[in-house]
Parts: C-alpha cells; structure tokens; sequence
C-alpha cells in the first residue's frame, strides 16, 4: 500500500508542478493577447475578428490544421536547439545562420550529388545523406562558438549573432553566384530544386505536412530523454547551473560547452535541412531570417522543457499560419503577429511583470538562464 | 581605362578618413551607451533594437511634420532627431525597468527589446503606409531630407600658405574634406571626449563606476545604486536614439525593414574592444568603420585599383571583416579586457 500512496502523491505533485510552471507562461500569452488587441483597435482595426481569422486560419479545417503542422515542424527543432543550449547556461541567437547552413549544404547534396556521380541514388540513401550533411554543417556553425567560448572566454552571444551575419552573407554569395538556380526565368537567388529521391514524403495524399513534423515530434522526446535519463545530459544541465561546481565534481567543463553548442547547432541545422527536404525542395535567400529570434522566444516560452517546447512551437505557427487568414478578414499587415510574440516573449521573460500584475507570489530560486561576459 | 583620372594619394587616403569617421559613428555612440549602461552595472545587448526603433520613429517624426502638419524642412528634421532621442529614451526605460526594477536576466531584456523593436518597425512601416486608410494611400514618402554637411573653414584659413600652388590648394581641400562631416558625427566625436571626462574625472562618473564594481559598497556610502543604474541606462538611451538618428536623419531619408544590420551588436564589441572606457572604445569603433569605409572606396576609386587588389572589391570578402574582426577581438588574443565586476548582476540589498 505504501508504495501506491506515494506514487500517487507523486503524480499529483507533478500535476501541481505543470498547473504551477505553465501558469505564468498562460497568463503572458493572454496579456500579450490582450495588448495585441489593444493595438489592433488602435490602429483601426477589429481586434475580435483579427483573433477569429487567427483561430480560424490555423485550426479551421484539417488543411489549416496540416499547414500549422507544417509551420510548427522547424519551430520544434529551432526551439529545442535553443532550449539545449539554454539547459547548458549557453544562449544560442545563432539559429538562424545555422539554420541558413544546414538548409545551404542539404539543398547542395539534395541537388548536386547526382549530377557529379552520374547516376540517380535511391531515397533510403539520398535523402538520409541530405539530411546528415545539413545537420553537420548546423553542428559545425555553432561548434566553433561553442570552441571560442570554452577556450577563449568569447562571449557566445555575440559570436553566434556574427555567425548569422556570415552565414547571410556566405548563403548571398553562394545563392547568387555558384549555387543559383540557373533555369532562365529565375531572377531569385534560390538554389536549384533537389532531387526526387532527397525529398521527404508528404504523410497523407493532398496535405503539405510531412515525416518531418513527426520526426520534430520524436526529436523533443530524444532531448527530454538525453538531459533526464542520460550522464550527458546531466552534465549539460550541471554546467548550465554552475560551471564551478561541475569543474569540481570532475566534469569537463570545455568538453560539455562545445558538445552543447554543437548539438544545439545540429538542431537548427535540422530546422534548414528538414524545410529543404520536406517542404520547400530548394532554399531560397532570406527564408531563414526571423527564425532565431522565434526560436528563443519558444524556447523561453516552454521553459526550455522539451514538451513546452513542442506546445509553444505550435502556438507561434498557429498564429503565422492563422495570420493570413486574419490578414484576408481585417486588413491587418502579417507583420502584426511578430509584435504580439514580441510582447509574449516580453511578458513570458519578464515574469515579474506578470505576477505582478495578477499578484502571483514567486516560489523557488530563480531560473539562471544566462551570465554575464566574464561567462 | 586606368589612369584615366589621376587621383593623387593624399585624396584616396583622405577621402578614406572621412567615410571611416562618417560610417563610425552609429558605432561610437552605440558602443558609447554600451559604456554608461554596463559601467553603472547594466548589460545592454538591445542597444541594435534601440538603434532600429529610434531610426524608425525619428523618420516617421520627420514625414509627419513635414507632409501631415506642414512644417519647413529644417523643422521637420529636427523635430526628427528629436523623436529619435526620445525614442531611444523610451526604449532604455523599458530596459532599465526590465532589468533593474524586476531583475529579469538582463540578456533576455535585451533580447526582447531586439525583437519588440523588429516586430513593432516591420509592423508600423507596413501598416502605417500600406494598410488599410492610411494617409499616404500606400506609397512611402520621401522624408525632407538628412542633416546638412556642416564646412570647417580650413581651406580659407590655410589657404595663403600655399601661395600660388595649385597642387597644393588641391591636397588642402582634401584634407578639409575630413573635417568637413555632418552634425551627429561631429558631435559623436565630442561626446566621446565629454564622456571620458565626465566618467573619470567628476564625481558623477566615479558613482556610476561604484555602482557597476561594487554596487554594496557604493551602497554603504550612500549612493542610491537604483537611480545611478536608471540614470545611466537612460542616459545610454538617449545615445541609441541619437545612433538611430544617424541611419534616417543624418546618412540617407529612408527607413527600410532590419537597416542597422547588426551596428548594434558590432558596437558592443567595440565597447568590449576599448576596454570598457569612451576612447577606447571610439578607437574600436574606427577600426570597424575603416572596413566598411575601405568597401565604400574600392567603389569610388575602382579606377586607380591596381588588378591584384581588384579582388578585394568583391563585396562579400570585404563585408565579412567587421564580423570576423569582432570575433577575433572577443577571443582576447588582442589583449585582454575586464568587464565591470557587476556588468548584469542584478543589485540585491
């Protein structure tokens, strides 16, 4: 019997604790909610049409519901690269170059390979081998922020935010030079499309969403098993609490650094390879941008736990996929969406605000998720 | 074609001198309120969002005076760097409540701050000028104008020494070119000798410096460390307003979507560069401007280029400097520099 009851007051405590930790995250996307409305009405519009245009463009019809799937796939990999290296105390703003060079190096296999061998590979090949390419490169990106760090001290924010000006410059540079789509009525600068055999299937006949999603989906389950049930993860997470203390407890610290990073810079990497290979068949210029900072915003948003990644991954492509709809009823510019995340990001951040304002009382210590430049 | 304009050597390298102090400046003010932030204890990476709203809304000042109420074109642009300012200001105060009142991690203030401002310029730039009713029916009018170029009479003053040479008149006025720069980046210049001076020879700058080393100790004496900290942030503020400014008052009459392009984050380096104090970290901030300044000469004299440098007219090399060189700086290899103790530590009586 003793057993029993304390399992059970166990599954309750983690109940309290999920109800307790996704209070305050539920309460910032409802005041940013309601913010964003006020700004709606400020600007002449009506703010509960532009909600329902919103609700409806992304869950409405099993359409909208493939197309948020479709939005959310590479939100889930670029939240989790974010929230990994926020779990080692290391803040990646650098998703978006990574991203941009898996994306790079996965169209170059997925288009490129068969013309220099010669002859058509199979998918089970092809496809896997665009995909690794991609993930190296992502992995590569970051790896070299993550070596400056651990061996020089260089503030990983700001490296990671030069190497997302280097990777948009390199991807100009390749995409309107050697890489560019050479067809003659493109004036873009995008690759060529890929290969059949490197693309990923679509799951149903008709929809958009692919294996991809599903592979995003078994991902976060992966990265909540790597930091909850193996000594890597648990290393990560203690160099993320105290480097000290990790230093002391026999951990290698350098090592740790650079492998978090590295994963981290996988997964963005992934985010790229699996829009080439599942989505977009070739990358174009530009697609990337905007991804990093969304990728922080849903890794602060679920807390940097792999599964509130997944759900606040949703809520963002939710709302870009809804925000053509809501465009189509009011009027209102796309760009009205990226304020609202902007102020859940802000209230998610700033929690205080939020209990605050509802008077939520503060338990526990304080979540470190970053430190200063003598890192 | 080459040599078929003689350029003599004293304008290339004059001309050179005067883009690097013209293109420097969004960098030294912008690594200036980096300095009056994190000296007072305060880590500001949102100085790129304060750059880009400031640029933003100090334009938009200035087509709304000049097309809606009618106002001249000098009033306009003033009223312009005015809005800039104060919408550096503004934006500092977020940070400052942020970061001091409620202690959020600082990084992910600053974060946030880079994000409200790309998602709130992006937003108000379409909707303002393309969306539905707007008063410039979906055309994006052109602003009164920039900052004129203010002369530095050195040519007149000089000129008689060089008699009757003509050659010499010549490399004179060049040499006046360098001096001959806009308002902010003249008083860019002077701010960073201002706020040298002010930070270690007045009473002021050793508070603000206690409450960034020691913020306890500062304390004990009775320095009220939240309104140094607050202060100082606003104060750095108003510096992003006016770097802002720079972009859409003072170089070009257009506002575009992301145009600080990472001026903000390359001027911390800058910051980081200069070791913390406002010469140096103006000297770092022309350093990074003579890179982007040496893109913009290829381009001037691509004539005079002998054909074994050409390559360094192709653009993407010469464009991937600034953020190579701010990342080998940072590595320390330079030289090593020391933050304020307190840099981002949230004060806790």
């Amino acid at each position: 019997m003793q057993p029993e009851k304390q399992s059970k007051s166990l599954t309750r405590q983690i109940l309290q604790s999920i109800s307790e930790s996704s209070l305050v995250p539920f309460l910032a996307i409802l005041t940013a909610v309601v913010v964003g409305g006020v700004i709606i009405a400020f600007v002449g519009g009506n703010p509960i049409l532009a909600y329902r245009g919103l609700i409806e463009g992304s869950f409405g019809s099993t359409k909208a519901l493939s197309e948020t799937a479709v939005w959310a796939t590479p939100y889930i990999f670029a939240g989790l690269a974010v929230a990994l290296a926020f779990k080692g105390g290391l803040f990646n703003i650098g998703a978006e170059g990574q991203l941009a060079v898996g994306a790079v190096a996965s169209s170059l296999v997925g288009y490129a390979l068969p013309e220099w061998l010669g002859f058509d590979l199979p998918l089970i090949v092809h496809l896997p081998l665009a995909i690794v390419f991609g993930v190296l490169m992502g992995g590569l990106w970051a790896g070299i922020v993550g070596a400056l760090k651990a061996y020089t001290g260089g503030h990983e924010v700001i490296n990671t935010i030069m190497m997302n000006y280097i990777a948009l410059n390199t991807t100009s540079f390749l995409l309107n030079g050697v890489m560019k789509d050479r067809s003659p009525t493109n004036v873009i600068a995008r690759t060529p499309l890929i290969a059949e055999s490197a693309r990923i299937p679509p799951i149903f006949d008709g929809l958009r969403v692919h294996w991809g999603f599903v592979l995003a989906l078994l991902m976060a389950f992966l990265i909540w098993w790597l930091l909850n049930k193996t000594t890597l993860g648990f290393q990560i997470r203690t160099v993320g609490l105290n480097p000290d203390a990790a230093k002391y407890a026999g951990i290698n610290v350098k090592r740790i650094i650079i492998l978090t990073m590295v994963f981290s810079g996988m997964l963005a990497g992934l985010a790229g390879t699996i829009e080439v290979t599942g989505l977009n068949y070739r990358h174009e210029l530009g697609f990337s941008i905007g991804y990093g900072f969304d990728a922080i915003a849903i890794a602060l948003l679920g807390k940097s736990h792999p599964l509130g990644v997944v759900l606040a991954a949703f809520l963002f492509a939710a709302m870009r996929n809804g925000a053509t709809r809501m465009q189509f009823l009011t009027q209102m510019p796309v760009d009205l969406i990226s304020m609202i995340q902007a102020f859940i990001l802000l209230f998610v951040a700033a929690d205080a605000i939020v209990r605050y304002i509802y008077r939520i009382k503060s338990k526990g210590e304080r979540v470190v998720l970053t430190r200063g430049w003598g890192g | 074609m080459i040599g078929q304009v003689k350029q003599s050597p004293i304008r290339i390298i004059t001309s050179m001198l005067a883009t690097t102090i013209a293109v420097a400046t969004p960098l030294t003010l912008g690594a200036l309120s980096g300095v009056y932030c994190e000296r007072s204890g305060v880590v500001n990476i949102g100085i790129e969002g304060m750059m880009l709203t400031s640029a933003f809304f100090g334009w938009l000042a200035a087509i709304y005076m000049f097309h809606i109420f009618g106002m001249g074109i000098g009033i306009s642009i003033t009223i312009g760097l005015i809005f800039a300012i104060l919408t550096g200001l503004l934006m500092a105060l977020l940070h400052a409540v942020l970061s001091i009142t409620f202690k959020v991690d600082q990084i992910i203030g600053g974060t946030v701050i880079n994000i409200l401002a790309v998602g709130l310029t992006g937003f108000l730039n379409r909707q303002l000028f393309f969306g539905k009713g707007s008063v410039f029916g979906g055309t994006v009018p052109n602003s009164p104008g920039v900052l004129p170029t203010l002369h530095v009479p050195i040519t007149e003053i000089f000129s008689s020494l060089c008699g009757t040479s003509a050659g010499c008149l010549e490399n004179l006025q060049a040499i006046n070119r360098v001096f001959d720069q806009k308002p902010i980046a003249i008083s860019a210049v002077l701010l960073v000798f201002f706020s040298h001076y002010v930070l270690f020879n007045t009473r002021w700058g050793l508070r603000s410096r206690a409450v960034g080393e020691h913020p306890q100790a500062a304390d004990t004496v009775g320095i009220n460390v939240t309104k140094m900290r607050y202060l100082n942030v606003l104060i750095g503020g108003m510096f992003a307003g006016l770097a802002g400014a720079y972009f859409t008052i003072e170089s070009v009459p257009s506002f575009e979507p992301l145009l600080t392009n990472g001026r903000g984050f390359i001027s911390l380096a800058a910051m980081i560069f200069g070791n913390w104090t406002p010469i140096g970290a103006w000297a770092a901030s022309l350093v990074f401007g003579a890179s982007q300044a040496l893109l913009i000469n290829m381009q001037i004299f691509r004539d005079v280029i002998p054909p074994q440098w050409s390559f360094l007219q192709e653009s993407y090399i010469v464009g991937l400097t600034p953020y190579i060189l701010t990342m080998f700086i940072l590595t320390g290899i330079i030289g090593r520099t020391i933050p304020p103790a307190a840099d981002g530590v949230p004060y806790e009586k």
